[in-house]
Order: structure tokens, then C-alpha cells, then sequence
């Protein structure tokens, strides 16, 4: 399981090389992977429907009860089969669609990575993994949507879906934490099995809003649903998978996931309830209003993530039943919508439906497959996705308390959808052909693959819903409603209100078709006012201001001056340490005895002159040595203590020093200007005040006595353990291996940041 | 721009600093030094170099240029703690293979060697890195 969960971003280090070196036809060799995954996951499903949930156990960081554990039940299985299935075609599409760009081999290996990071998230039993898993998704996307990096609006749109994300990430990831500390473990195997527990515990309210912040976000919930239409920034494949079947899902995914924990209260209810309803139908309205083919699909994904929701929030059997089946629905026609709207956007060179028409001819595979997915999108039957939506409305119309409200808003919306539907299939395949930037003509192999297979799937599904209904969704829904259910899933439930409303519904939107120029017009005269007060403009008002703070705040602390910078950072020492040891110890200060020899204090007085002179001599030359004087006293007084090691250092330290000193100092002036008297008095008490908190310190530090100090164990293993008797080296490569490490990173930053600062002024110089 | 005096010494002494640096840096586990101690010394030897003689043929001397090592240097250190995941031990435990040869006695290979040796590099590479920008940006 680990392998098949990490493979995604083994393959993604090695897939350019592989793209580069395979060529054109990379993009069917490279989707093997996928495809082997979701064999893999598909030999999951018989032990899964028999023995219930599989927890694969790894450990990770146990001293933190941080575990790579994944859960393999219904949820996470359906949605891993759905991103490593819709993964497999979306790799083989893009090597269609992107064929020639300079960047597809780099395409395929952030893919890749993504892939890996959602397939993790999905299959996370441990919370604090799931988030690590999480946040990459977010990153990763980020890079996806991106891709195109020279075009300045791409760059744009990407990072404003990477802040909301995260925004909402972090939100999320001090809920899971509350989670974990409340329930007493970070597995969520065990988490879920009592919901009682979370349901009644104080932090119960902070709980759930924090993971709602972060769930709502990442799914595009009004009011942070603006990221995602932008998100079509990105390359047609990223889309199709973002929107079906990862991405935006996550939320979607965590709220069902945590439902059996967090759910049935009223809180959760009305939450997720009125959010989802008001997102569907905002998601619709949208859509409606939107020519372009991607931006369609765009909204109404909004609207399926809204409407998934509101089902888990309604959270009775049969929403869930709804959502599991919505959700498979959606997935399917969704990935299949985008990439034919991919292939039309390809083959004629634009987006505008408006400027399409009559390519029924010419592309006939793309015609019949965009009508057969769109029918599923519209909700008719045979397709899947009317089972999904006669269930949704016999569970709105079921909901306790806001049945009224979700049934309307999800009829609207409905209707609204299947005109849309019927837009995006009909109109650019029918009437005249006109003039397009490209020469259109059928797409190839690559990019039809995906569509027909996951369209054909949407029509057996529906006239066969036992298959999905025992293989995978009667599991899933056994998860996420916390007990097992029964599931069937069929097109025909007899003359009652959902199919009432379905057909209310469908009549609308052939309504909504037939004179969809007016509605058009409408929008545009009518409803303009949604651009300048919508939520996108709460962003852009909310970035301002970050950056308004960001560049008052630098402007007070920032002042340029290294002294000042120095002041500030001794007298904030010396007031925040001081006042905690005083005000732990009171006025009576515990000092230690100490001795010293007749050599020690003649090195010490050799330190103290030449700090002395450093400070009062007008030659710069003079300060450098005197101040490597200084260092050279305490590298005696190092030796002195038997530290050798901290002895060479500092030796080395200083003749560097001296070295850098001199190369700057061939540059500069003499002292041009002393401060003045009083500065010096500021600065001499400034410095002394420090010396004088340091030498009470460590006096005071030599009075404790430790009982079992860490240095005698390290001492006592230095040698046994980890064969060294240097024990400074020891520590350093062996036992705190991970600081040295960490502080490694930390010197190479700081000198890729000298460097940088001494080229790039140089540069601005010759300029 | 250095004097004859200081390019005759730097000659001599630069060999000699060379190998001292690799010998602290090997003996450092047992004894005083270390790959950072090392690291330092050895760009002490290098910026002599730079002072005796000029930029281009510090720079040749070197052979590559330091922001590589610089990297290379991290790189080696962060995987010197891979291999032990596999072997289903936690990241940068200490993985020993101590190795008799004739006339010299026992010599320790081990992970931990690998880590010093990365430190050594991000040392030189680091130092380099600044000096010889500083350098440059005299020229």
C-alpha cells in the first residue's frame, strides 16, 4: 500500500527523463501506472464489501502518534478508483493535448505528483498525515494551475487559489489537532467507530467550524468559490482532473469522511445545509451566464460541490445514498465533459461557444460523446446521473428542517443545469459552421479515449445501477453514514415527487435553452452588478489590505540601519530574558561559586582592551584586528575549558572574518562620521547591559545543579553507541544529525542570500 | 594583487592545507575536528589563494564552481540518512562498516562519514560562495 500510494511521486521524479527519452507516444506508456493502480485498488473492493475496512498500518513518527496509516473502506476506495482511473485517461489526453509543448514532460511529473498526493489524502487513516497529504494537493494544483507560468493572468489565478486553499488549510489543521487531542488518538479508524465523543466534547462548535473553513475553501464554498472558475487558467487535463474527481473533492471528501464523527447535529446540519444549497444554486446561476466551454463546467462543478454539500449536511441514509451516487455520477460525466470541451477548445482554437457551430460533421465521436455526458449532466434518464438526481431530490425534499429550502434552490438549480447541459452539446455541433480560428477537425485517439469510455461508463451505470450500487457505493455509503446500509440504485421509482420534479425541472430547462440569447441579455443588462459586489472583490479588497499592513509595518521596523537592527535585538534580549529569570528568581539571585586562575584573567583582560579599542579607535583597520583580537581571546579561553573543537571553530571563524574584513575594507573610506557622544553613552549601555545579564546567567547557571545532565549520557554513549570519542563531532553527525542538518540549509540560504545581494547590486551599479 | 612573498608561501602552503583539512575531516570523529572545522580550513587555504593570486584562477583552481558544491553538499548530507529507511531504521541512524587494511589498521566507514563529508562541502561552498562574490564585486 505504501508503494502504491508513494509510487505516484517516485514516478514523478522519473518521468521526464521518461517523457524525453519515450517522445511523442510518452503519455500511453506513462499511464500504465495509473491504470495499474486502480487494478490495485479494484482488487480491494470484494474484500472490502466482505470484510469491511482494511487499516495498513506503517509506522511514521511514533514518538507522535504520527503513523503512516492508510484506511481502506468504501469512501476511499471509491475515491481512489476514481482518481487513479480518471488519472489514467487525463495522462493519456494530455499527451494529446499538450502534444509539442516545451513543458510536457514537466507537466506529466507535477501530475504525477499530485496524483500521489490525492490518492494519499484519500487513503490517510491518520489526521495529521491526511493534512501533510492535504496541503500537497494544494501545492501541487498551485504548480498545475500555473503550468502556463509566462502568462501573468495564470500566475495570478494560481496563487489566488493556493492562498484561499491554504488559508483555509490552516484552519483546518488546528481543527484536526483539536480533533486528535479531544478524541485521545490521530486514527481516525478510531476516531469515527464513537462520534459521541466529539459530539460532546466543549470544543465541539470550534471543532467543526475550523474543519469547515478548511473543507469549504478547498471545495469552493460561497463565499470562497471564486477561486475555482479561475482555476481554468490551467491546461484543459488539469481541469478535467481537478474538478471530477480530486482537488475541489477534497472538502467534499473530508466532510464525508468525518461525518460519522462530526455529523448529526444541528450545527453540521445547517452549515453544511444552507452553505451547500446556496453554493448549488449560485453554481448554477453562474454557469448559466458563462459562454465559454471551460468556465460552463467550471460553474458547475460549484454547483455539484454545493449540492454534495447539502446532501452530507442533510446526513439522513438516503442523502448520503444521494451523495455517494452524485458524486460517481459527477466524477464520470464531469472528467468527460472537460476533456471534449478540451478537444473543441483544441481543434477550433477557441473557447467561445458563441463562436462555434455546426462541427457535428466534423467531429461526430466528440458530438455523440459530449451528448451523451451532457445527458447525464442534465439528469435524464438512462444516465447514471439522473438516478443521482432523483435522489437528491427525494433527499431534499426528506430533509429535516430545510426540506423546503433545499428542494426549491435544487430545483432551480436543476433546471438552470440541464439548460445549460443541453447548450454545451447542442449548440457547437449544430446549425452553420462558422469560421473558427483553427480548421477544426476530429480529435485524436488520445484525447477521445478518456470521454467515450467514462460517457459509455455514465450509460451502463445507468441502466445497470446494481454494478456501482454492490461494488462500490453501498460500501461507501456504509462509511460515511457510520453503520451499513442497503443500496439500490435503479432508473425507475415509480410515478412520485422527485420524478415529478425532475421532469418540472428538465421542462425549465428546455425553457432556459430555447432562449438562452434573451437570458444572455438579461444577465448583461440586468445583473452586472454581481462582478463589482461579488466575492471576488472581498479577495482582491482583503490582498490590499495584507499588503497595505505588510508595507506599514516594514516601514516602522525596517529601517535600513544595521546598528539600529542591532539595538533592537540586544535590547529585546536583554529585556525579555531578563525580566523572565528576575521575575522567576525574585531579588535574590542564586549565584554559583566560581574561581579563576592568574591566565584566565589575563586572557579576559586581553578580550576586555581589545573590545575596548574595536570601540574607540578611528582606523577601520585598527577595529578589525582589535575585534579579531577579541575573538581570539575567547578562542583561548574555549581551549582553556578543553573544548578543542570550539577552539579550532572559532579560529577558523576569525581568520575568515579577518579575511572578509579586509576584502570589504579595501572599499570603503576611513570613518567618515563618529557618532556622537551621546549615541556612545546609548550604545556603551546598551552593550553593557547585555554583558551584565549574560555574566549574572551564567553565574547563575553554574549554582544549579542538574541531577543527570544530558551530557553524561551522550558522554557515556559516544563511544559504545556511535563509535566516535570526538563527542562534539558525535553530537554533531550522529546524535543531532537532523539540527546539523537543518542548519546546513540554513548556510546555504544565507549564502545564496549574500550572494545574491552583492551580484545584484553590482549589477543595478554597471546598470 | 598578492606580493611574490605571499604567492611563493601560498604555493607551499596551499598542498599542505589541502591535506590537513581531508585529515581533520577524517579524524574528526575521534579526535578534534570535523567536516566543519575541515570545511573552514579548507576555505581559509582557498581564500589565500584568492589574495595571493586573482578570482579566474581561484576559480580554476577549484574546479567547480562553489554554489555547486555548495548544493552537492546538502544533497550528499540529506541522503547519507536515506539508505537506513529501507533498511527499516529511522532516517540518519549511524550504519557502520569498519574495514581492516594491512598497515594502516582499522578504518571506519559509516553513514555518519558520508553526513561529515556533506558538511564539509556546504562549508566550503558557503564560504566560497560569499567570498568570491565579494571578490568579484572588487574586480
Amino acid at each position: 500500500m505504501l508503494i502504491a500510494v508513494l509510487s505516484g511521486f517516485i514516478l514523478a521524479a522519473a518521468s521526464p527523463w521518461l517523457a524525453r527519452s519515450v517522445g511523442d507516444k510518452a503519455g500511453w506508456l506513462l499511464a500504465l501506472l495509473p491504470a495499474a493502480l486502480f487494478v490495485y485498488f479494484l482488487g480491494f473492493v470484494p474484500t472490502v464489501n466482505e470484510s469491511g475496512a482494511q487499516v495498513i498500518h506503517y509506522p511514521w513518527i511514533p514518538a507522535l502518534d504520527v503513523n503512516l496509516s492508510f484506511l481502506v473502506d468504501g469512501l476511499s476506495l471509491l475515491f481512489a478508483l476514481l482518481i487513479s482511473g480518471i488519472g489514467t485517461f487525463i495522462i493519456i489526453y494530455a499527451g494529446g493535448y499538450l502534444h509539442g509543448h516545451p513543458h510536457l514532460p514537466r507537466f506529466y511529473a507535477i501530475m504525477f505528483a499530485f496524483m500521489a498526493s490525492m490518492l494519499g489524502l484519500v487513503l490517510s487513516n491518520n489526521l495529521i498525515t491526511l493534512f501533510v497529504f492535504w496541503e500537497l494537493t494544494s501545492i501541487t494544483s498551485y504548480l498545475l494551475m500555473g503550468f502556463n507560468h509566462e502568462d501573468k493572468n495564470a500566475r495570478w489565478c494560481a496563487l489566488q487559489g493556493l492562498l484561499v486553499t491554504v488559508a483555509g488549510g490552516l484552519a483546518l489543521m488546528a481543527g484536526l489537532i483539536m480533533i486528535g487531542v479531544a478524541a485521545g488518538s490521530f486514527e481516525l479508524h478510531e476516531i469515527l467507530t464513537d462520534g459521541d465523543v466529539l459530539r460532546d466534547h466543549p470544543w465541539y462548535i470550534g471543532i467543526v467550524l475550523l474543519v469547515l473553513a478548511g473543507c469549504f475553501t478547498k471545495s469552493a464554498q460561497v463565499p470562497t468559490h471564486f477561486w475555482l472558475p479561475n482555476a481554468m487558467v490551467a491546461p484543459t487535463p488539469v481541469s478535467a482532473f481537478l474538478h471530477s474527481a480530486t482537488m475541489v473533492k477534497a472538502g467534499v471528501y473530508l466532510l464525508a469522511r468525518l461525518n460519522p464523527g462530526l455529523g448529526g447535529t444541528d450545527l453540521w446540519l445547517y452549515a453544511l445545509g444552507i452553505v451547500g444549497a446556496l453554493t448549488m444554486f449560485t453554481g448554477s446561476f453562474m454557469a448559466l451566464r458563462s459562454t465559454g466551454v471551460k468556465a460552463v463546467l467550471a460553474y458547475t462543478t460549484i454547483m455539484a460541490l454545493g449540492t454534495l454539500v447539502m446532501l452530507i449536511g442533510i446526513g439522513t441514509e438516503g442523502a448520503i445514498i444521494a451523495a455517494m451516487a452524485f458524486l460517481l455520477a459527477h466524477a464520470l460525466y464531469k472528467a468527460a465533459l472537460f476533456m471534449l470541451a478540451g478537444a473543441l477548445d483544441h481543434e477550433t482554437g477557441t473557447k467561445d461557444m458563441l463562436k462555434m457551430g455546426g462541427l457535428r460533421q466534423l467531429m461526430p465521436i466528440t458530438f455523440l460523446a459530449s451528448c451523451v455526458a451532457a445527458l447525464s449532466l442534465a439528469g435524464l434518464p438512462p444516465l447514471f446521473g439522473f438516478i443521482g438526481k432523483e435522489l437528491m431530490f427525494a433527499a431534499t425534499a426528506g430533509a429535516p428542517g430545510l426540506a423546503f429550502f433545499t428542494t426549491v434552490l435544487a430545483v432551480a438549480s436543476a433546471m438552470m443545469i440541464a439548460g445549460m447541459a443541453a447548450v454545451f452539446a447542442i449548440r457547437p455541433f449544430t446549425g452553420t459552421l462558422k469560421e473558427t480560428p483553427k480548421k477544426p477537425h476530429e480529435a485524436p485517439p488520445s484525447m477521445l479515449a478518456g470521454p467515450v469510455v467514462l460517457a459509455g461508463l455514465g450509460l451502463l451505470f445507468g441502466l445497470m445501477g446494481f454494478i456501482p450500487a454492490a461494488a462500490i457505493v453501498q460500501s461507501a455509503v456504509a462509511a460515511v453514514h457510520g453503520a451499513p446500509v442497503e443500496v439500490q440504485l435503479y432508473l425507475w421509482h415509480g410515478i412520485n415527487l422527485p420524478l415529478m420534479l425532475s421532469i418540472l425541472a428538465i421542462a425549465g430547462g428546455v425553457v432556459l435553452f430555447l432562449r438562452w440569447e434573451r437570458v444572455l441579455g438579461f444577465y448583461r443588462e440586468r445583473l452586472g452588478f454581481i462582478d463589482r459586489f461579488g466575492a471576488e472583490r472581498g479577495y482582491e479588497k482583503a490582498m490590499e489590505g495584507l499588503v497595505w499592513i505588510a508595507e506599514w509595518q516594514t516601514r516602522v521596523l525596517q529601517s535600513g540601519y544595521l546598528r539600529r537592527y542591532l539595538t533592537i535585538t540586544v535590547l529585546s534580549t536583554v529585556v525579555l530574558t531578563g525580566w523572565t529569570f528576575f521575575g522567576h528568581t525574585g531579588s535574590s539571585v542564586p549565584l554559583g561559586e566560581v574561581g579563576f586562575t592568574f591566565y584566565e584573567f589575563a586572557v579576559a583582560a586581553l578580550v576586555v582592551a581589545g573590545a575596548i579599542v574595536a570601540s574607540v579607535t578611528s582606523s577601520r583597520i585598527g577595529a578589525a584586528a582589535t575585534l579579531g583580537m577579541v575573538g581570539f581571546g575567547v578562542a583561548l579561553i574555549y581551549v582553556m575549558f578543553s573544548a578543542p573543537d570550539l577552539g579550532i571553530t572559532q579560529i577558523m571563524i576569525e581568520t575568515l572574518t579577518v579575511i572578509l574584513l579586509v576584502l570589504v575594507l579595501f572599499r570603503l573610506p576611513g570613518f567618515l562620521k563618529l557618532s556622537s557622544p551621546t549615541d556612545r553613552i546609548k550604545d556603551a549601555a546598551t552593550a553593557c547591559s547585555l554583558g551584565a545579564l549574560m555574566t549574572i546567567l551564567i553565574l547563575a547557571v553554574n549554582g544549579v545543579t542538574v541531577t543527570d545532565p544530558i551530557s553524561d549520557q551522550l558522554t557515556a554513549w559516544s563511544y559504545t553507541e556511535a563509535q566516535g570519542r570526538n563527542i562534539v563531532n558525535v553530537i554533531l553527525v550522529d546524535f543531532r544529525a537532523l539540527d546539523t542538518l537543518g542548519e546546513l540549509f540554513v548556510v546555504g540560504l544565507a549564502a545564496i542570500g549574500v550572494y545574491a545581494m552583492i551580484r545584484f547590486r553590482a549589477e543595478d551599479r554597471r546598470q | 594583487m598578492g606580493s611574490l612573498i605571499l604567492r611563493t608561501t601560498t604555493r607551499l602552503l596551499l598542498p599542505l592545507l589541502l591535506l590537513f583539512s581531508v585529515f581533520i575531516l577524517l579524524r574528526g570523529h575521534d579526535e578534534p575536528g570535523g567536516g566543519f572545522i575541515a570545511g573552514l580550513i579548507v576555505s581559509t587555504a582557498f581564500a589565500l589563494y584568492l589574495f595571493a593570486f586573482d578570482v579566474a584562477r581561484t576559480r580554476h583552481l577549484m574546479g567547480a564552481d562553489p554554489r555547486l558544491l555548495l548544493g552537492l553538499g546538502l544533497l550528499i548530507a540529506t541522503l547519507s540518512g536515506v539508505p537506513q529507511i529501507f533498511l527499516g531504521e529511522a532516517f540518519f541512524t549511524g550504519l557502520w562498516w569498519p574495514i581492516e587494511v594491512p598497515g594502516l589498521g582499522e578504518i571506519k566507514l559509516s553513514t555518519p562519514l558520508v553526513f561529515d563529508i556533506g558538511v564539509y562541502l556546504v562549508v566550503l561552498g558557503a564560504v566560497m560562495t560569499i567570498v568570491l562574490a565579494l571578490a568579484e564585486a572588487e574586480e
